[in-house]
């Protein structure tokens, strides 16, 4: 229990790090104007759980190992983010841009469950 | 461009706001009924009111306390609370066990939520901010 915890966090605390990084290199190369760098983590965030659970099985809920702690609860867990993205939504919004925060919309969430489908089919499947 | 410290504060902050999602899941699978995600969606929807709350305050206040901790607040505490990779997949995994009903409505359920929660946060902190 204490052990799974500290997991987590460190998990956790380099996924949060990892995203700051990814996010701003992103977003230095096609620039702010669109939220790319919040896009860009959370597809490949999702690409990876994805992967992950196919690798190490599906998590039953309850009863989770110490790699599922660590790197996906954790590492991918703190990584991607939807704070961030309804943040960036809203003030796409609130600037009157509404068809680009529709946009960021869809190009979060259909890529990111695909993504999740397509990591998990590549590594053997859900079950 | 960001610095170390900034770096470490969205560290720290990210390990805190993990370990907080992680204890909230934990607290949740106690729930009576069939499994169903409700730690992600509460804390992804507390998040971005969170979040919202956080941007409203600093950019009424640029020297006040939330802007010069926003590292670890925003990136560090609310991107490490809030998760979607784990968001998306449960809900794939609800579309694997051919629970359609609860994955279109967790995936409906999710969006709505956490734009109602960024606006909704995003007012109360401009009318803390202002009084």
């Amino acid at each position: 229990m204490a052990v799974s915890l500290l997991l987590v966090a460190a998990g956790g605390g380099l996924g949060g790090m990892l995203r700051v990084a990814v996010g701003n290199a992103v977003s230095r190369r096609l620039g702010v104007a669109f939220p790319w760098g919040t896009l860009a983590v959370n597809l490949s965030g999702s690409l990876m759980i994805g992967l992950l659970a196919g690798l190490l099985g599906p998590p039953l809920p309850g009863e989770v190992g110490s790699a599922w702690s660590l790197l996906a609860i954790g590492l991918l867990g703190g990584y991607t983010t939807v704070s961030t993205f309804s943040l960036q939504t809203l003030t796409l919004w609130q600037e009157g841009r509404p068809r680009m925060a529709l946009a960021n919309v869809l190009a979060t969430l259909v890529p990111g469950l695909c993504a999740v489908a397509a990591g998990a089919w590549l590594a053997g499947g859900l079950t | 461009m960001i610095d170390w410290r900034a770096y470490g504060a969205v560290g720290a902050g990210s390990a805190l706001g993990t370990s907080l999602r992680y204890q909230v899941s934990l607290a949740l699978l106690a729930l009576p009924g069939p499994w169903f995600p409700w730690a992600t969606l509460a804390v992804n929807m507390l998040g971005s009111w969170l979040i919202a709350l956080f941007a409203a305050l600093a950019a009424a206040r640029l020297q006040g306390r939330v802007a010069r901790w926003q590292p670890f607040l925003v990136a560090g505490f609310c991107g490490g609370f809030t998760t979607f990779s784990l968001f998306g997949l449960e809900l794939i995994q609800l579309l694997a066990e051919s629970r359609l009903l609860a994955a279109f409505g967790y995936g409906l359920a999710s969006l709505v939520l956490w734009l109602a929660a960024a606006w909704h946060g995003h007012g109360v902190g401009r009318r803390l901010a202002a009084s």
